[in-house]
C-alpha cells in the first residue's frame, strides 16, 4: 500500500510531538502545573477548531461555542461522577438512551421534512423539540430498567478499565448532547442574519450559564451543586487522551474539508446567493457545520471536566466566550494550522508567560498586558499570526487534473500569460 | 418565483403541511409561550396590583438607564456595525468618575459653598447635574481617543478584528481599573449626592416617607431618585434626539450611517463623525454610569459588564442602528427583567430576558425597529 508522503510527515510529527511531551511528563520533566496548562491548551484548540469550522470555514458569527462546551463539560462530569461515587451507570444509559433516540428521531424527521418543501423552521424546531422530549422521557425508563444489569457488567470488569471505558463513552456523549442541542437551537437560529446570529448565541450561553448557576434547585441535579461547583469527578484527563481526540478533531475536520461537502461547506461563506445557485442547501450546510463544531466543542467540555475534577459555572461566563474566537482570529479565519498552533500559543503566553515571568510589583498587571498584546496584535496582523497558512497535509487542494488536461492547461497559460500560475499553485 | 416551487404540494396540501409550511405549529408554539407569561402576569395583577404597579416602576427606572447606554451601543452600531464590547466599562468608569467627584471633590456642594443662601434642594439639584456632566465629558474624551487608538486604524480591516480590539479595551479598561493604585479591586459605597425620599401615593393620599421608613399598606412609591433618572434620561433622549434630527452633525452622521463613501464624496469628514458618535455614546454611558451608582450604590472594577450586556441586548430587541428602537427596547428589557425577577423566578432572570430576546429575533429578525438587512456579510 502506497502512503502518501504528506500523510506520513503529518502523522510522523504528530507522534514525535506526542511522545516527546508524553515521555517529559512520565519521567517528571515538566512540572504540573505546565501540565495542566498543555491539557487546557489541547482542549482550547479542540473548541477553537470546532469555531473555525463554523465562523472560519462557514461564516456563521457564533459565540455559542462555550455553550456547548459547557454542556458536554456537565454532562461528562455527571456520568463519570455518578459512576465512581455511586457505583451505578444509571446517568450514563439515560443519556446514551436520550442521545440514540432522539438521534434517530432526528434522523427519521429530517428524512420526513426532507419531503416537503419550504418548511418553517420554527415548526420544524417544535417539531423537533417535542420528538426529543419523547425520546428522553422514553430513554430514562428504559435505562431504570436496564441499570441494575448494566451497573453489574461494569462492575464486574478491572475498576481501572470500567473506569476508562466510561470516560470514554462519557467524552463522546457529551459531545453529542451538544451536537444535539445544538441542532434543536440552531435550526431556527441559523435563520437569522449574521450578526443577530452571534447575538442570539451569545443569549444561549448566557442562559446555559444561568441554569449552571441554578443547577441544583432549577433542574434538579443535586450533584451538580448549582453555584458552589461541581467537586469529586475523577481526574482521568491525560495528555494521551487529549492529544487523541485532538488529532481526531484535526483529522476529521481536514478530511471533511477536502470532501466535496467541505467545498460547498466554504461556498456558503463565500457568498450565501452564488452558493443556493449552484444548489447547495445551505440552511442544511450552515447546520451541518454548527453541529459539528458544537460536537468538538461537547468532547472538549468533556475533557476539560476530567483535568481538576471541578466545575464551575463561573468558568463558563460568556465572557470566556470570547477566548476560542479570540484564538481563531490569531490563528487565522480558517487555517486549522493556525487555530491550532495559536491555542498553544496563547496558554503559553496567557497562563505561563504572563503568570510567572511578570516582574516583582506586576504581578496583577497580567490582565492589563493580556488585551495591550491582543490590540497590538490586531493592529500589527489584523488577517490573524498565520494568516491562511496551512501544513502540507492539511492544505486544501483541487482535485487532480489528468496529466494530459495539465500539460494542455499549463502550456496554454505560459504561451498566453505566463503571470497566471496554474490551479494547482494558485491554491497554494 | 417560490410559490410556482410550491405550486404542486400547496394544491394538495392537508392540516399536516400547513401546519409545517406555514409556520402555524412554530406560531402556535410561540403563542403559547406567550400565553403562559401573560397569564402569570394577569394572576398577579388581579392578586396585588399596587405591587404590580410598582413593579412596573422599579422597571421603568431600569429601562431608563438601559436606555441610556443602548444609545451609544445602537449608534455606534448603526455608524461602523461594530458592536462595541468597551462601551460597558466605559459606563462603569462614568461612575467611578462620578464617585470621585462626589466623595473626593465634593463637587456636588460647589453652589452650596459658592452661595448658602440659596435653597439647598435646588443647589443639590444643580450640584448633581454637574457631577453628571462632569462624568459625561470625562467618558466623550475617553472613548474619543479610543476611538482613534484603537478603532479607526483598523476601519478596513475585518470587522471581526474590530469586535477582537474592542474586547480587548474592554478587558483594558476592566483591569486597568482593577490596579490598586486605579480604582481598586474592591466594592466601593457610593454616597449619594442627596438623601433619598420617597412619596407614596394610595388611598390615603400623597404622603412623603423616609428612607428606610416603611409605606402606608396598597400604597406606590415614588423615590426622588426614580424622578432623577427618569427626568435626566428624558432630558438627554430630547437632547440627544434634537442633535441627530436638527444639527448640522447629526445630519452627516445619518449620512455617515447611510453610506459611509457617498458621504465622504459630498465633503463630511467620516473619522470626525465616527469619533463624535463614539464619544456621544459614551457621554450617555457616563450619565447612566452615575445614575445607575445612585440607584445601586455598590461600584467596582467589572460592574459594568452585566449592564453593557443587558443595554446591548435591549438595542438588539429595539433594532440595532435604531434610536428609538433602543428606548423602546430597554423599556421592555427593563419590565422584562423586575417582572420576571418578581413573578416567575428570580434567579431565571437573566435567562428569561435572553430568551425573550431570542424569540424576538426569531419572530422580527432585525428586532422591533430594525430595517431589513441592507448587507449579505
Amino acid at each position: 500500500m502506497k502512503i502518501d508522503r504528506n500523510i506520513a510527515v503529518f502523522f510522523g510529527i504528530a507522534l514525535v510531538i506526542f511522545i516527546v511531551i508524553q515521555v517529559a511528563i512520565s519521567f517528571e520533566l515538566l512540572t504540573n502545573f505546565i501540565t495542566l496548562i498543555l491539557l487546557q491548551a489541547g482542549v482550547m484548540a479542540i473548541v477553537s477548531l470546532g469555531l473555525n469550522l463554523i465562523y472560519g470555514f462557514n461564516g456563521q458569527f457564533s459565540l455559542g461555542q462555550w455553550g456547548f462546551y459547557a454542556i458536554g463539560a456537565y454532562t461528562a462530569a455527571d456520568i463519570t461522577y455518578r459512576f465512581t461515587n455511586d457505583n451505578s451507570a444509571i446517568a450514563l444509559l439515560v443519556i446514551l438512551f436520550a442521545v440514540g433516540f432522539s438521534g434517530l428521531g432526528i434522523l427519521l424527521l429530517n428524512q420526513l421534512l426532507g419531503k416537503v418543501r419550504s418548511v418553517d423552521p420554527l415548526s420544524a424546531f417544535t417539531l423537533y423539540l417535542l420528538m426529543t422530549i419523547l425520546a428522553v422521557v422514553i430513554a430514562i425508563n428504559a435505562a431504570i430498567a436496564l441499570d441494575p444489569a448494566v451497573s453489574s457488567l461494569l462492575q464486574s470488569l478491572p475498576a481501572d478499565l470500567a473506569l476508562q471505558i466510561v470516560f470514554f463513552l462519557s467524552v463522546l456523549l457529551g459531545g453529542f448532547v451538544a451536537a444535539e442541542i445544538s441542532f434543536l437551537f440552531g435550526l431556527p437560529v441559523l435563520t437569522l442574519g449574521s450578526d443577530y446570529f452571534g447575538i442570539a448565541t451569545l443569549g444561549f450561553t448566557i442562559i446555559v450559564k444561568v441554569l449552571l448557576d441554578n443547577s441544583d434547585t432549577m433542574l434538579g441535579f443535586v450533584e451538580m451543586k448549582g453555584a458552589r461547583g461541581m467537586v469529586g469527578i475523577p481526574k482521568i484527563t491525560t495528555w494521551a487522551w487529549v492529544s487523541f481526540f485532538l488529532l481526531m478533531t484535526i483529522v476529521i475536520t481536514r478530511n471533511l474539508l477536502h470532501s466535496s461537502h467541505g467545498r460547498a461547506l466554504v461556498s456558503v461563506r463565500e457568498d450565501e446567493i452564488a452558493a443556493k445557485a449552484m444548489g447547495i442547501n445551505v440552511a442544511a450546510f450552515k447546520n451541518t457545520a454548527f453541529v459539528l463544531g458544537s460536537f468538538f466543542a461537547g468532547i472538549a467540555g468533556s475533557l476539560y471536566a476530567h483535568i481538576n475534577g471541578f466545575l464551575h459555572p463561573e468558568t463558563f461566563n460568556f465572557i470566556k466566550s470570547f477566548d476560542p474566537m479570540i484564538i481563531v482570529v490569531f490563528g487565522g479565519l480558517g487555517s486549522v494550522t493556525g487555530t491550532v498552533l495559536a491555542s498553544f500559543l496563547w496558554a503559553l503566553i496567557l497562563e505561563i508567560v504572563l503568570r510567572l515571568f511578570l516582574p516583582q510589583g506586576f504581578e496583577t498587571w497580567r490582565f492589563v498586558i493580556y488585551p495591550l498584546l491582543l490590540l497590538i496584535m490586531m493592529l500589527l496582523k489584523p488577517k490573524g499570526l498565520f494568516g491562511g497558512f496551512e501544513f502540507l497535509y492539511l492544505r486544501q487542494m483541487l482535485p487532480a487534473i489528468p496529466e494530459r488536461l495539465k500539460q494542455k492547461l499549463v502550456g496554454k497559460n505560459q504561451s498566453s500569460n505566463p503571470d497566471v500560475p496554474s490551479p494547482q499553485e494558485a491554491v497554494q | 418565483m417560490k410559490s410556482f416551487l410550491n405550486n404542486r404540494t400547496t394544491t394538495s396540501s392537508t392540516f399536516g403541511l400547513k401546519l409545517l409550511q406555514k409556520g402555524w405549529l412554530g406560531k402556535g408554539f410561540l403563542i403559547l409561550v406567550g400565553l403562559a407569561a401573560i397569564y402569570r402576569l394577569g394572576i398577579a395583577l388581579i392578586a396585588d396590583y399596587t405591587v404590580f404597579i410598582q413593579q412596573i416602576i422599579n422597571g421603568l427606572q431600569l429601562g431608563f438607564v438601559y436606555a441610556l447606554i443602548a444609545l451609544g451601543y445602537t449608534m455606534v452600531y448603526g455608524i461602523v456595525r461594530l458592536i462595541n464590547f468597551a462601551h460597558g466599562d466605559v459606563f462603569m468608569v462614568g461612575s467611578f468618575i462620578s464617585f470621585y467627584c462626589i466623595s473626593r471633590f465634593r463637587l456636588h456642594l460647589w453652589l452650596q459653598n459658592l452661595a448658602p443662601d440659596l435653597p439647598s434642594a435646588f443647589s443639590l439639584v444643580v450640584g448633581a447635574l454637574t457631577v453628571v456632566l462632569v462624568a459625561m465629558v470625562s467618558c466623550a474624551f475617553m472613548a474619543f481617543v479610543i476611538e482613534r487608538i484603537a478603532y479607526k486604524p483598523l476601519r478596513n480591516a475585518p470587522r471581526i478584528s474590530a469586535l477582537i480590539t474592542a474586547i480587548g479595551v474592554s478587558f483594558f479598561l476592566e483591569y486597568f481599573g482593577a490596579l490598586q493604585f486605579v480604582f481598586t479591586p474592591n466594592f466601593i459605597t457610593f454616597q449619594r449626592p442627596f438623601d433619598v425620599f420617597s412619596w407614596s401615593f394610595g388611598s390615603l393620599g400623597v404622603l412623603p416617607v423616609e428612607f428606610g421608613k416603611a409605606p402606608p399598606p396598597g400604597s406606590i412609591l415614588f423615590s426622588n431618585i426614580f424622578i432623577l433618572i427618569v427626568a435626566i434620561s428624558l432630558a438627554l433622549l430630547l437632547i440627544l434626539n434634537y442633535i441627530v434630527r436638527k444639527t448640522k452633525i447629526g445630519k452627516a452622521m445619518r449620512a455617515v450611517a447611510y453610506d459611509k463613501e457617498t458621504a465622504r464624496l459630498m465633503g463630511i469628514n467620516v473619522d470626525l463623525i465616527i469619533s463624535v458618535t463614539f464619544g456621544i455614546g459614551a457621554s450617555l454611558a457616563g450619565a447612566a454610569g452615575m445614575l445607575y451608582a445612585i440607584a445601586f450604590p455598590s461600584i467596582f472594577f467589572s460592574m459594568g459588564i452585566i449592564p453593557g450586556l443587558k443595554a446591548f441586548v435591549s438595542a438588539v430587541l429595539g433594532g440595532i442602528g435604531s434610536i428609538p428602537g433602543a428606548l423602546v427596547g430597554a423599556l421592555i428589557l427593563g419590565q422584562t427583567e423586575v417582572l420576571s425577577a418578581a413573578y416567575i423566578s428570580t434567579p431565571m432572570r437573566d435567562a428569561i430576558a435572553f430568551s425573550i430576546l431570542i424569540i424576538v429575533l426569531l419572530v422580527r429578525p432585525t428586532g422591533i425597529f430594525g430595517e431589513p438587512q441592507r448587507e449579505k456579510a
